[in-house]
């Protein structure tokens, strides 16, 4: 195990009037849990606005948790996961977080954005090496920078040019070596493919792909692509409004949605065959409610087709069913 | 090969621009002559001429009595009116005295160096008349090369003054952006403070701190340094807005991710990201920093005597009755006005070029 995420919340206090006094929250996560291991993947879904990316930043820090606990296991003490467990909270001993940030990494989702445009992309690239000291000449940190190029499959000689001369799917290559530069053990896959093409989003998956292979890294890979995240994930977590409602095996979950709403998801699938062009019946209306003022009880009772009065007033907890495999709906537990 | 494509497209649009172009030329010529002021200047910028106070500006003749003699001027006399006994000068055409190039005349210190008496042009050292281009104050000094030397002081301070205000602003309002919260509202609550202050009773407060004693290189820095208290405000409030929009951005967020310390962030990301605003905005606030001094100056509590500056020398024109008997003390006043009108071609130029979507105002 690297990773136990516990009951984990982010709250984004919304701020109001001279003396920033907060008027409310945004809730973007709802006391989601998980643990990820050695070359594991889980996927992540969901539609737009529903946490994915807040899940991700909570994890690698770029924002504290509102409330709930997250436990890293240090490298070499896999074996007694728990008791060795370091919690990562808002002011972790220092040493720790230096080893967290060296081991959990994150790819963005707009490559544009995701490299300096003032920085060479030797420069980009020997920024986390510098920051941990893990070269200790010039000579080996540029050996270093060039060995990753290679190993994303660009050529050496692009370490002197700048962020704009590459193509999405180039950059999105110099985003992932500059990720596994530290050889990090976990990669928060934040949309990685969703800014490039069809043609290229199958390379870049591979190349992840690759490298999970190689490196025995865990990914989070957080997409709304539901065919990119069937084949990556060995676990799919189906989010709806900062909430998990959802996970199971990726065969398990498209083949019998158990959630409203995953099987609504499965439905807007579009076929790859032209013959049976049609979607699915649709039986999603509206839009998901506001994070600001969530509905009572159940997160999705407002458009979901078997809402009972029960979801109305209970919130469904994420509960096993079955084997390897939970869901929050009060149609399934009982 | 930095962004060669860019670059280019800069240079392109920046040389485009007219007005811009006329500013730089300008510029380029008033910088020139002040580095080469005490060369250019007919007479040494304090020595004073009795029997010439206030002599209007010599006209340049060409020909005498209708014979061709080359660039001279005439000599002066002082006429006294019988009546009014008001003093009057008037050109004395029996005298003539020819301009000469590279010629020798008073002495003075060569960039404070060495002693020379080497002037590029003049009516040489032993004239008993004199080329007062621009006429001569009520020492009888010339106004030619005093406007020449105070342009030292008025054309630097602006720039070292931008300059400490620059540094100032990017890193206070840097901080401000970056790290948010209750640093940002205090250092943005103060700002406004301070921007609330009505700028000259300002100045004037902080000038007056300067004591009366210091010598005037001392007190021309500490003229600069409270144009830099005053101007790093606006600079900082640009700063912070920019800090704002790129500490989202995903390239900064990846160097947290990494571990990269804030002071490196802000350091090797953000503002390498906004120097483009930053010579910008630097550029745009130069005039007001040249506009500043002057103020001060003329209000008398800026540069003092014996060194001028464009400010001081325009203190002498305080009066309505000097300014209709010596009309020719206002020509400071022009200087001023095309440097600061150049600086904001130039400016307006460099945004044109390096900002074509307009991110940042005036400051």
């Amino acid at each position: 195990m690297i990773l136990k995420v516990d009951k984990v919340k982010k709250y984004f206090p919304i701020k109001k009037g001279i003396f920033l006094l907060t008027a409310g929250y945004v809730r973007a996560l709802e006391e989601v849990s998980f643990e990820i291991s050695e070359g594991q993947t889980i996927g992540v879904v969901g539609e737009s606005g529903c946490g994915k990316t807040t899940l991700g930043r909570v994890i690698a820090k770029v924002y504290d948790a509102t409330s709930g606990r997250i436990f890293y296991t240090p490298h070499g003490k896999e074996n007694n996961a728990i008791a060795q467990a370091a919690e990562i909270r808002k002011n972790t001993e220092k040493q720790i977080m230096k080893n967290y940030r060296k081991d959990v990494q994150m790819i963005f989702q707009d490559p544009y954005n995701s490299l300096d445009p003032r920085m060479t992309i030797g420069d980009i690239l020997a920024e986390p090496l510098q920051v941990h000291k893990v070269c200790s000449s010039e000579a080996a940190l540029n050996e270093t920078v060039s060995q990753l190029l290679l190993k994303v499959g660009l050529y050496p000689e692009y370490a002197s040019r700048y962020p704009h001369e590459f193509s999405g799917g180039q950059r999105q290559r110099i985003s992932i070596a500059r990720a596994i530069a530290l050889h990090p053990r976990m990669i928060i896959c934040d949309e990685p493919t969703s800014a490039l093409d069809v043609s290229v989003q199958s390379q870049i998956i591979n190349l992840l792909k690759d490298l999970q292979k190689e490196y025995q890294m865990a990914y989070l890979f957080i997409s709304h692509n539901l065919d990119v995240i069937y084949h990556v994930s060995d676990w799919i977590m189906v989010m709806y409004l900062g909430n998990v409602v959802e996970i199971a095996t990726p065969e398990a979950l498209f083949e019998d949605p158990l959630h409203p709403y995953t099987s609504a998801l499965m439905k807007a699938i579009p076929n790859w065959n032209p013959e049976e062009r049609s979607l699915g019946e649709t039986t999603l209306q509206g839009e998901p409610p506001s994070p600001i003022a969530p509905p009572s009880g159940c997160p999705f009772h407002t458009r979901c087709e078997f809402v009972m009065e029960r979801c109305k007033t209970d919130k469904p907890r994420l509960s096993e069913i079955g084997q390897d495999r939970k869901v929050a709906c009060h149609l399934r537990v009982q | 090969m930095k962004d060669s494509q860019t670059s280019a497209r800069v240079r392109r649009a920046f040389f485009k621009h007219k007005l811009g172009m006329v500013g730089l030329v300008i510029l380029a010529i008033l910088y020139l002559t002040i580095l080469f002021a005490d060369v250019i200047s007919p007479y040494n910028y304090l020595e004073t001429h009795r029997n010439f106070e206030h002599v209007p500006p010599s006209r340049i003749r060409w020909k005498h009595e209708d014979e061709w003699k080359g660039p001279f001027v005439y000599g002066v006399k002082k006429v006294r009116d019988p009546e009014t006994l008001a003093v009057s000068y008037q050109e004395d055409q029996t005298k003539i005295y020819p301009i000469y190039w590279f010629t020798q005349g008073e002495t003075y210190k060569f960039l404070g160096l060495w002693e020379t008496d080497f002037h590029l042009f003049g009516l040489g050292k032993e004239a008993k008349g004199f080329l007062f281009l621009f006429g001569a104050d009520r020492f009888g000094r010339d106004v030619f090369s005093r406007i020449l030397q105070g342009g030292r002081v008025s054309l630097t301070a602006g720039l070292i003054g931008t300059f400490i205000s620059v540094v100032i602003g990017a890193i206070i309002g840097a901080l401000s952006g970056y790290f948010g919260g209750w640093i940002d509202t205090l250092i943005q609550r103060f700002i406004e403070i301070l921007r609330s202050f009505p700028r000259i009773p300002l100045w004037l407060t902080l000038a007056l701190i300067l004591p009366p004693g210091w010598p005037s290189t001392w007190v021309y820095l500490g003229i600069v340094v409270v144009l830099a208290f005053i101007g790093w405000m606006g600079v900082a409030r640009v700063v912070r807005g920019m800090t704002l929009s790129l500490r989202e951005k995903e390239f900064v967020i990846a160097s947290r991710i990494v571990g990269q310390s804030n002071f490196k962030i802000i350091t090797k990301h953000l503002l390498p990201n906004m120097m483009t605003y930053l010579v910008v905005v630097a550029t745009l606030s130069i005039p007001g920093m040249i506009l500043g001094e002057s103020a001060i100056s003329f209000l008398g509590l800026g540069i003092k005597e014996p060194m001028t500056s464009w400010g001081l020398l325009l203190k002498q024109a305080q009066s309505l009755s000097e300014i209709e008997a010596h009309p020719w003390l206002m020509l400071p006043g022009i200087f001023i006005m095309v440097s600061v009108l150049s600086f904001n071609f130039v400016g307006d130029a460099l945004r044109d070029a390096l900002d074509p979507y307009r991110t940042v105002e005036k400051v």
